[in-house]
């Protein structure tokens, strides 16, 4: 449904730092179209990241969240070959999640 | 004699019944704190700072330097402005940022997880020049830090 999202893990002493690039149009509901039709709103409402089965990052999100929005986060704990998910639910009930490997 | 004994009977189906409560507010904690990690639907669509923590459950919010916000002083484009909020004391549960004159005020609202930092960066869109704020929330407390970013070209459909 949607494209994937872009995700570095990079770990540097006992943390890692995440950068997630997902692809959304996080519409806002207040654009209209050029006829004057509002454009209904859709946009990621909730985030969340896993390390090993275990939340790491959790995030709620509203309408100013930019286009194709990107989020960087650090946790500690994680090391290189290490898998970290990230999940995203939008307000029209669609999800995507990925996983990357932290370097 | 029997009168002793009622009051006793008594102290002790009420000390229960307290320690019963107990359990039941310990009970409830986890679940508040989860209910939190869900949308705020009221958080996301208060209008103004106070609002937004009135939403969360606080009261008010106080000025500190125990928050970082990172903005840019002049956006070019509204429709992508870097923010990033960072907080240094201990104990932070949630961080936010506000951004005053959105249509609606809260941005992003980020859980701050065992092991994971008090620090955030996001994209967001800024409809015109407005205070951004940073809100971290400190046990019950609210804190921030504040910044004006303007914004040369509108990110908000104009």
């Amino acid at each position: 449904m949607s494209d994937p999202m872009r995700i570095r893990a990079q770990a540097a002493a006992d943390k890692v730092t995440v950068r997630v690039l997902v692809s959304h149009e996080m519409e806002t509901g207040q654009r209209k179209t050029a006829d004057g039709k509002t454009v209904p709103a859709m946009y990621i409402q909730t985030i969340s990241a896993t390390h090993n089965g275990k939340t790491v990052m959790n995030a709620q999100w509203g309408t100013a969240v930019s286009k194709n929005p990107f989020i960087q986060f650090v946790f500690a704990g994680g090391k290189a070959g290490d898998k970290v998910a990230v999940t995203w639910v939008d307000n029209t009930g669609d999800k995507r999640t990925d996983e990357a490997t932290i370097s | 004699m029997e009168r002793v004994m009622k009051r006793r009977e008594f102290v002790q189906t009420t000390s229960g019944a307290a320690a019963l409560g107990l359990v039941a507010g310990v009970g409830l904690f986890p679940v508040t704190a989860s209910a939190q990690s869900t949308w705020n639907k009221a958080a996301f669509e208060a209008k103004s700072l106070a609002d937004v923590v009135k939403a969360l459950g606080g009261s008010t919010a106080t000025e500190s330097k125990d928050v970082v916000l990172s903005a840019p002083e002049i956006a070019e484009n509204g429709n992508v402005v870097r923010v990033g909020a960072q907080s240094t004391t201990a104990g932070t549960t949630w961080l936010g940022l506000v951004i005053e004159k959105n249509p609606a005020a809260l941005a992003a609202g980020f859980d701050v997880l065992e092991g994971t930092e008090a620090n955030m960066s996001t994209n967001v869109k800024m409809g015109q020049s407005s205070n951004v704020y940073a809100l971290a929330k400190v046990g019950d407390k609210f804190i921030y830090a504040v910044k004006e970013v303007k914004v040369t070209l509108g990110g908000c459909g104009g």
